[in-house]
C-alpha cells in the first residue's frame, strides 16, 4: 500500500557547529510508511559506517518485505503483528552487519549506532529504538516524548537517584545502555500507538533534545506544523544557534489523512481506485 | 577540594574543606561541623562527598535544611550553592580548577554502557544478599550504575587526544568492587543517596548569550497601535490562508521568513522572496495588506 498521499514527510541532518563530521543518518520512505534516524559512535568515521549501514539496511530489507506482506494483518505463531517481526527482525539485521563489520575490519572495532524507526501502517505507527535517540508526538498541540531513552541517565531518573531537572546538568548524558552493533544480538524495544491525523512525529538525535528545550521544540512544531520543510531547518537552526554541539538530525512526519490498511475484496478494490 | 563557608547575619566565621567522604553537622559536638545554636538539631544534616561531587542530606531534622530558599531532603551541591541552618548560612565552593571544559565536549560523546556486564553485577549482589533480597540488590543495582559511569567517564577523560569515542571499555571491575560495598549496606535506606552523586556539573544547557529584545508596532489596519514584543524564539504573523510569515529571534538578531501565500512579506517596500531576511531597527514590514514597524527594544 503506497502511504505517500497519507503522509508527509521532512528530513534534515547536519553536523552542528563544534564536530567535524556527521555520524548522524536519517532514511525516509514515504510509499513503504518508514522513517530511520540513526546517531553513530566510534572513531574516526566508523560512527557515520555505523548510522548509515543501520539506516540504509533497514529502509531497503523493510521495502522488500513489505512488497510481500502485509503489516496488518497477525502472525499466527507469535499473535503479533507482522509489523513489529518485520521492525524487530530488520533491526537484527542491521545489528549482525553492523557488528560483523565491527570484528572483521580493524578501522571499525568498537562502533555502534543509537536508533529510532517508525513504520506506519492501518492508522498506527510502529515504534522500534534503542539508546537516546528519541521519537516525540505533537496532538492537539501537546508535545509528549513516545520513547524513553536506553541511558544511564534515565535509569538513574528510573531509581529515584536524580530528578529530571537535575538530569539537566548531569555529566554523563552520553551514555548509552543499549545500542545497534555493540553486541551479537540486541533487544529493540518496539510499541505500537494509534495515529490520527494531523499528528506531528518527531525523530530526533540527541543534538536536538540536548540543544532545545522541549517548550522551543513544541512552538516551533506548532507554528510551523503545516510546513514540514521550514520545520525541520527552524528546528535544526535553534539546535545551532544554542551552540550546536553535537550532531542534529530531525525527521517530522505528519498525518495527512487517514490510512487505514485494506481489508477484503471491496477494501482491496478501494484501495486500489484511490 | 571543595569547601563550606559558614557565616552568620553576613559574617564569615569559618572555611571548612570537605575532606572527608561523610562531614556531618549539627548541635552536638560529635558532629564534623558542630554549630551550637537551638535552631539547629543534633545531628541535623550530612555531606557525602565523593570524588568531586558533594551530596547534602537532611537528616529529619526539626527544622529542616534549605538550600538557595528551598526546604531539602536531599540535593546534589552544586557551586555557590547556600545552605541554611536556622540562622546560619554554610556556603558550598566546588574545587577550584576542575577542568570542566577541557573534557566537557568528551562528555557529550555518545558511549555504550554494556548492559550484560551491569547484569553481572546484580546477580553478584543477589547472591552476596541472599536475606537482602529486592532492597539490598536494587541499591547494589544503583551502586552499580553509579560506579559505571564514574568508570566510564574517567576513561572518557583520560582519552581526551584519542579523539576515538568507542564504547566504554566493560566497566566491571569499578561495579563489581562497589557491589558487595553496597550490598551490606542495602537494607537501610541511607544507603542509597550515599551512592549517588557520581556526575559531575559539567556542560549545562546551552550558554544562553544576552540578545536584544525586539518588538514590532502595528501601523495600519483596525489593530494600528498595537506593539508586541517578540519574546520567544518564534512568532507567527499575518492571515493563516492569505499570507503567513514568521519572525525567529537567534543570537545574531531578528529574520523574517515567508510562511504561506501566493505573495512575500516585503519590507521597506521590497520583497523578502523565499529565504529568510535580517531585520534592522525601523524596518517597515507589510504582510497580508497590514504594516508594521520593527524596532529593537534594546
Amino acid at each position: 500500500m503506497d502511504l505517500s498521499s497519507a503522509l508527509e514527510i521532512s528530513t534534515c541532518t547536519d553536523p552542528g557547529i563544534v564536530r567535524p563530521h556527521n555520524e548522524d543518518s536519517v532514511a525516509a520512505d514515504a510509499v513503504t510508511g518508514l522513517v530511520v534516524l540513526a546517531d553513530g559512535m566510534g572513531g574516526y568515521n566508523a560512527g557515520e559506517v555505523a548510522s548509515g549501514m543501520a539506516t540504509t539496511v533497514i529502509k531497503a530489507e523493510v521495502a522488500q518485505i513489505l512488497g510481500n506482506v502485509e503489516p496488518h494483518l497477525v502472525d499466527e505463531k507469535t499473535n503479533k503483528v507482522f509489523a513489529e517481526l518485520i521492525l524487530r527482525e530488520q533491526i537484527r539485521k542491521a545489528n549482525a552487519s553492523i557488528y560483523h563489520a565491527a570484528q572483521s575490519q580493524p578501522q571499525y572495532a568498537g562502533m555502534g549506532t543509537t536508533l529510532v524507526a517508525c513504520l506506519f501502517y492501518d492508522n498506527r505507527v510502529m515504534v522500534g529504538h534503542l539508546g537516546d535517540s528519541r521519537l516525540y508526538r505533537l496532538r492537539n498541540k501537546k508535545l509528549r516524548q513516545i520513547t524513553r531513552d536506553h541511558s544511564l541517565l534515565q535509569e538513574q531518573i528510573d531509581a529515584g537517584l536524580i530528578t529530571a531537572a537535575q538530569a539537566k546538568n548531569a555529566a554523563h548524558k552520553n551514555l548509552v545502555t543499549r545500542a545497534l552493533g555493540i553486541d551479537p544480538g540486541v533487544e529493540p524495544e518496539l510499541h505500537e500507538y494509534r495515529t490520527q491525523p494531523d499528528d506531528i512525529y518527531l525523530l530526533c538525535s540527541d543534538g536536538l533534545c540536548d540543544m532545545v528545550g522541549d517548550d522551543d521544540i513544541a512552538l516551533t512544531l506548532k507554528a510551523l506544523g503545516r510546513h514540514l520543510n521550514l520545520a525541520t531547518q527552524q528546528l535544526v537552526q535553534m539546535a545551532n544557534d544554542n551552540g550546536g554541539r553535537d550532531n542534529v538530525s530531525v525527521i517530522l512526519v505528519r498525518i495527512l489523512r487517514e490510512y487505514p490498511a485494506a481489508r477484503g475484496v471491496v477494501g482491496k478494490f478501494f484501495a486500489w481506485l484511490k | 577540594m571543595a569547601k563550606l563557608i559558614l557565616s552568620m547575619d553576613g559574617l564569615v566565621l569559618k572555611e571548612i574543606p570537605l575532606s572527608k567522604e561523610r562531614t556531618s553537622i549539627g548541635r552536638k559536638p560529635s558532629n564534623d561541623i558542630q554549630i551550637d545554636n537551638l535552631a539547629v538539631s543534633g545531628e541535623h544534616a550530612v555531606i557525602v562527598t565523593i570524588m568531586s561531587d558533594s551530596f547534602l542530606e537532611d537528616l529529619g531534622s526539626t527544622n529542616g535544611t534549605i538550600v538557595n530558599g528551598n526546604p531539602v531532603k536531599k540535593h546534589f551541591l552544586q557551586n555557590n550553592d547556600v545552605i541554611e541552618l536556622g540562622k546560619y548560612k554554610l556556603k558550598f565552593l566546588a574545587e577550584a580548577g576542575v577542568p570542566a571544559s577541557a573534557s566537557a565536549a568528551d562528555f557529550e560523546k555518545t558511549m555504550v554502557l554494556r548492559p550484560s556486564t551491569m547484569k553481572t553485577v546484580v546477580e553478584q549482589a543477589r547472591s552476596a544478599a541472599p536475606g537482602g533480597g529486592q532492597q539490598a540488590a536494587q541499591a547494589a543495582r544503583a551502586a552499580a550504575v553509579q560506579q559505571a559511569a564514574a568508570a566510564a567517564a574517567g576513561v572518557a577523560a583520560k582519552d581526551t587526544t584519542g579523539g576515538s569515542k568507542a564504547p566504554a571499555p566493560s566497566p566491571a571491575p569499578a561495579a563489581a568492587s562497589a557491589a558487595p560495598a553496597a550490598a551490606p549496606a542495602g537494607g537501610a535506606p541511607a544507603a542509597a543517596p550515599a551512592q549517588a552523586p557520581a556526575a559531575t556539573p559539567a556542560a549545562a544547557a546551552a550558554p544562553k548569550t544576552a540578545q536584544l529584545l525586539g518588538a514590532i508596532q502595528i501601523l495600519s489596519g483596525s489593530n494600528a497601535g498595537k506593539a508586541l514584543e517578540l519574546i520567544k524564539p518564534l512568532t507567527t504573523l499575518g492571515k493563516p490562508g492569505v499570507q503567513v510569515a514568521v519572525l525567529t529571534r537567534r543570537p545574531q538578531g531578528y529574520f523574517i521568513t515567508h510562511v504561506e501565500g501566493a505573495k512575500q512579506p516585503s519590507v521597506n517596500g521590497q520583497s523578502i522572496g523565499t529565504a529568510p531576511h535580517a531585520l534592522k531597527d525601523h524596518d517597515v514590514i507589510e504582510l497580508a495588506g497590514v504594516k508594521m514597524e520593527f524596532f529593537v527594544k534594546g
